[in-house]
């Protein structure tokens, strides 16, 4: 499944990014790499950005970015 | 005094939110200097420091997670580094956040810059029970590491004296990641092909040349290009073994840097830390169940706009009116050392100056409100809150082609009613995204600024009185509607090709600003306005003066007020009588001083309030000149504890009273005229017959016109085209109604509309210039909304003309409209994510 199917306060591994170019890098930056636990914190009043717990930090994705992460739930 | 050469030249790094600017300022200390780095508007900042008699400058280099060349910001770190060769780097790491930061710490280390480590926010690390062992660190980094804590300058001796030491060394401690059996080879063979290219090995690391290379970088591949022969041959033997490194092993190579990176981070935190306890919910978690959560998050939201109006817009406004008297009082001072005044004409180096001095206080006035604006702003960075709007309200605004942080600056423009331009594109600094940055920078100033409120309040109480709630909200809102449909426009047609960064944003933890951080960013931002401004505003206002005041009334005229001038002078000596003691006090140039001295006495007594202070000017004026004195007080006034009743005082007051009125009468018209023949005036009067088809006549013309250089000056300019009748005091307003008898509320709405839409004032646009850093960009500004403006105001005249509308059902007709635009606006796709 993909990252933004993730249900609210539903941990997960993450499996894969894919995008490529500026923001499959960036995800690649902020540690979104393939083994790494990731847990969804909330989304945003309007459903859309949802914020994420990864590695100790938080960080909110789009929806349509957060597809572009494969991942399995833990 | 140093000189050049044994200055020491630092860079400082981190990535966001680190705390990187606390330390700079910890640092440096009040020697700073804030540019921008060549070409972009990105801000530079150095400061320096000494240290055991050595100068050491520090630059400070824009925050970042990577240093790919993605990103501007990441474009510039590297280039500084790679260029201008510093002689250390400081690395400022998060000691919370270790692992995260280490990412970037390797990348800076593989550039072969000798590197310290500084661990800051060393305090919030003990807090969650993170033990670093800094010795254990030192070793696998190959670099000194520093603690400390910068908000509360703990640490600053011994970051200094090792940044000290480092940069004498001179050269990087050897530092290499294993990148594993895969890429290594790749990586090896690159590398010595790379060494053999001289031009590139002596200026770069090839190493690090090699990696970014296999990471498909662009701007690395433009080194090669630029610098090598053989450039063909090596960027495609890199790219023959970038494909076959991502065929056999279903991963591209830049994704194996990456994880590599991130991997031998995380066993350095390993090896290098130890957590006595697991935190599970920490301060910030707790604020954000509020901060972000469904239902109460929002009302924070409005709760944190509402205060940044009422603090800096509504108090700020306030506090104009204790500052405004010492602008008024310098205006005074320059106009008491300017050539004096005449009768009925003014010298041009008096009416030159003082026009210019107006137009530059007009903005100066702003200042409390800016200082307290960004002061506000600074606070909402520092904090992290700024990141949690544009969280709440990403949503809504990226439908516009905008972004969540959009609203700050909006809001600052004036999203309801009252705002400024000018802060609210300075505030539109460090938004990512490019193309959304670009985008509010060119609909803030479509928001109701405060200098368009006053035009609004009498357009709207003169014809819109029975609706004066509803009128209101209409302007207020119908602008935000606008600007919204406005930036999906720009986004799918000028911004098209603009770069657009990915939304993934950090929601740093929550920390108490410093004061002194606060304060600097706000002076600082103060000053660059003050600086950038005042000299442009000042060179604009002396073309606007040239425009609105030449060619200047012709010779007849002249003669023939002068002529008139001289009749009411001598009914005036008539009047007094020869045999007055006093008319021989006025013959001459006396006269014109007794004018003065006049209208100074009735200005003084204008402003002052209460019993006490008018006694004290009647006893200012009395010493100044006790003959003067007595005409000015009708002729009662006291001698030796008696009253006095002077009739022949009386009789020059009353004479000069008809004279002074007569005098006014003859300014006015001469100002009047002035205007309406000059080459604003004819401008006016030459567009006229294209703007009667949005309700414009002339006069209109020319008030919009002259508000190009100050809004503040649109109802001035009305003021001064409607002249009151002489003899009586009408408001403006009935003024107005009198000479725009044909005025239906129609015209005022279509009026009021392209006002709402009117180009920038002249400081805004050169905000505009320093944010965009493009002149395309500012013109585009600057004519757009005139071309928009008046499509709207024909539409609603025009259109509500045809359709037999009254000014109110126009008014809902075309909100309706301007809504049904907005949603088919919002629900155009946007163009497909570039993935
Ligand atoms: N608790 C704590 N807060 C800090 C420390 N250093 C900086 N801060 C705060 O962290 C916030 C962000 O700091 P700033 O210097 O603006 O970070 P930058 O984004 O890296 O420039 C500010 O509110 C600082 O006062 C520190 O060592 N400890
Ligand atoms: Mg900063």
């Amino acid at each position: 499944m993909t990252l933004d199917e993730v249900k609210r306060d539903q941990e997960c591994e993450i499996v894969d990014i894919t995008s490529e170019g500026i923001m499959g890098q960036r995800l690649l930056d902020m540690g979104f790499i393939p083994g790494t636990r990731i847990k969804v914190i909330r989304n945003a009043p309007l459903v859309d950005p949802v914020e994420f717990l990864l590695k100790g930090y938080h960080i909110s994705l789009r929806h349509s970015e957060a597809k572009k992460v494969e991942v399995n739930l833990l | 005094m140093s000189s050049k050469s044994d200055k020491i030249v630092v860079a400082l790094a981190g990535q966001p939110n680190s705390g990187k600017s606390t330390i700079f300022n910890m640092l440096t200390g009040a020697r700073q200097h804030v540019a921008n780095y060549p070409g972009v508007t990105v801000e530079k900042k150095t400061g320096s420091f000494r240290q055991d008699g050595a100068r050491i400058e520090l630059v400070d280099l824009p925050g970042t997670h990577s240093l790919t060349s993605y990103t501007l910001e990441e474009r510039i770190a590297r280039d500084f580094l790679l260029n201008d060769k510093p002689a250390a780097v400081v690395d400022v790491v998060d000691a919370s956040n270790l692992e995260r930061n280490l990412y970037l710490t390797f990348q800076l280390a593989e550039m072969d810059v000798p590197l310290i480590i500084n661990l800051n926010m060393m305090d919030v690390a003990e807090k969650r029970g993170h033990k670093i062992d800094t010795q254990k660190l030192s070793q696998e980094l190959a670099a000194p590491v520093v603690p400390t804590v910068g908000n509360k300058g703990k640490g600053k001796k011994q970051l200094r004296e090792a940044i000290l030491s480092t940069s004498k060394k001179g050269q990087a401690a050897p530092f290499r990641i294993d990148y594993g059996d895969d890429l290594e080879p790749i990586l090896d063979s690159l590398e010595k092909r790379l060494s053999e290219e001289t031009e590139i090995s002596s200026r770069y690391p090839v190493r690090w040349l090699a990696v970014k290379l296999m990471e498909n970088d662009e701007e690395a591949q433009r080194l090669v290009m630029k610098y090598s022969q053989k450039s063909g041959v090596i960027l495609k033997s890199a790219e023959e073994k970038r494909e076959a490194f991502t065929l056999e092993h279903k991963n591209s190579p830049q994704k194996v840097i990456a994880i590599t990176r991130h991997q031998e981070a995380q066993r350095i935190v390993e090896a290098s830390v130890t957590r006595k306890k697991e935190i599970t919910s920490t301060l910030t978690d707790r604020i954000d169940q509020v901060a972000c959560n469904r239902f109460s998050g929002p009302l924070v939201l409005v709760a944190t706009i509402y205060l940044i109006y009422e603090i800096a817009i509504v108090q700020g406004y306030r506090i104009t009116e204790y500052t405004w008297p010492v602008l008024a009082w310098s205006r005074d001072l320059i106009a008491s050392l300017l050539p004096s005044e005449g009768f009925i004409f003014d010298p041009f180096f008096r009416s030159m100056p003082i026009w210019v001095v107006d137009g530059t206080i007009a903005v100066l006035n702003y200042v409390p409100i800016f200082l307290i604006l960004f002061a506000l702003i600074a606070i909402l960075e520092d904090t992290g809150y700024m990141a949690r709007m544009a969280f709440i309200l990403d949503r809504i605004f990226r439908h516009f082609g905008l972004h969540g942080q959009s609203v700050l600056p909006m809001v600052i423009g004036g999203l309801y009613v009252g705002g400024c331009a000018i802060p609210g594109v300075l505030a539109c600094r460090g938004m990512k995204d490019e193309k959304a940055r670009i985008a509010t920078i060119m609909i803030v100033p479509l928001m109701n600024c405060l200098a368009k409120i006053p035009f609004y309040v009498l357009l709207i109480g003169m014809f819109f009185a029975a609706y004066k709630g509803i009128a209101m909200f209409f302007i207020a809102t119908i602008t935000i509607i606008i600007a919204l449909s406005i930036a999906k426009i720009l986004n799918l047609t000028v911004l098209r090709k603009k770069e657009s960064a990915p939304f993934v944003m950090e929601m740093p933890p929550y920390h108490l600003p410093t004061i002194q951080g606060v304060l600097r960013r706000c002076l600082e931002r103060t000053w660059l306005f003050v600086k950038k401004i005042i000299t442009i505003v000042i060179l604009v206002s002396v073309i606007v003066y040239v425009l609105i005041y030449f060619p200047g009334i012709s010779k007849e005229k002249k003669t023939h007020y002068i002529s008139q001038s001289d009749q009411t002078q001598q009914t005036f000596f008539k009047k007094t009588g020869k045999d007055n003691p006093y008319t021989g006090l006025m013959t001459g140039d006396n006269l014109m001083e007794f004018t003065r001295y006049w209208r100074d006495y009735k200005k003084a007594k204008m402003g002052a309030k209460g019993k006490k202070a008018k006694e004290a000017i009647d006893q200012e004026f009395r010493e100044k000149n006790f003959q003067f004195f007595k005409i000015v007080k009708r002729g009662k006034y006291e001698v030796k504890g008696e009253m006095i009743k002077d009739k022949h005082a009386k009789k020059v007051y009353d004479a000069y009273k008809k004279l002074s009125k007569t005098t006014n009468k003859l300014r006015r018209e001469i100002k009047e005229e002035t205007i309406i023949t000059s080459y604003m005036g004819r401008a006016g009067r030459f567009i006229e017959p294209l703007t009667r088809w949005a309700g414009f006549n002339w006069r209109v013309n020319i008030a919009l016109m002259s508000s190009f250089a100050a809004k503040e000056s649109s109802v001035a300019t009305l003021g001064g085209i409607y002249q009151s009748p002489p003899g009586e005091k009408d408001t403006l307003e009935e003024r107005i109604k009198e000479k725009e008898k044909g005025w239906t509320p129609l015209h005022v709405l279509a009026i009021m509309l392209f006002m709402a839409m009117y180009p920038p004032c002249i400081p805004t646009l050169l905000m505009v210039r320093l944010e965009t850093g493009s002149t395309k960009w500012m013109l585009f500004a600057t004519f757009y909304p005139m071309v928009l403006g008046i499509i709207i105001a024909v539409l609603v005249f025009t259109g509500g003309n045809l359709l037999g509308l009254s000014g109110m059902q126009a008014m809902i007709a075309f909100y309706i409209l301007a809504l049904i635009f907005l949603v088919l606006m919002g629900l155009i796709k946007r163009e497909p994510e570039s993935s």
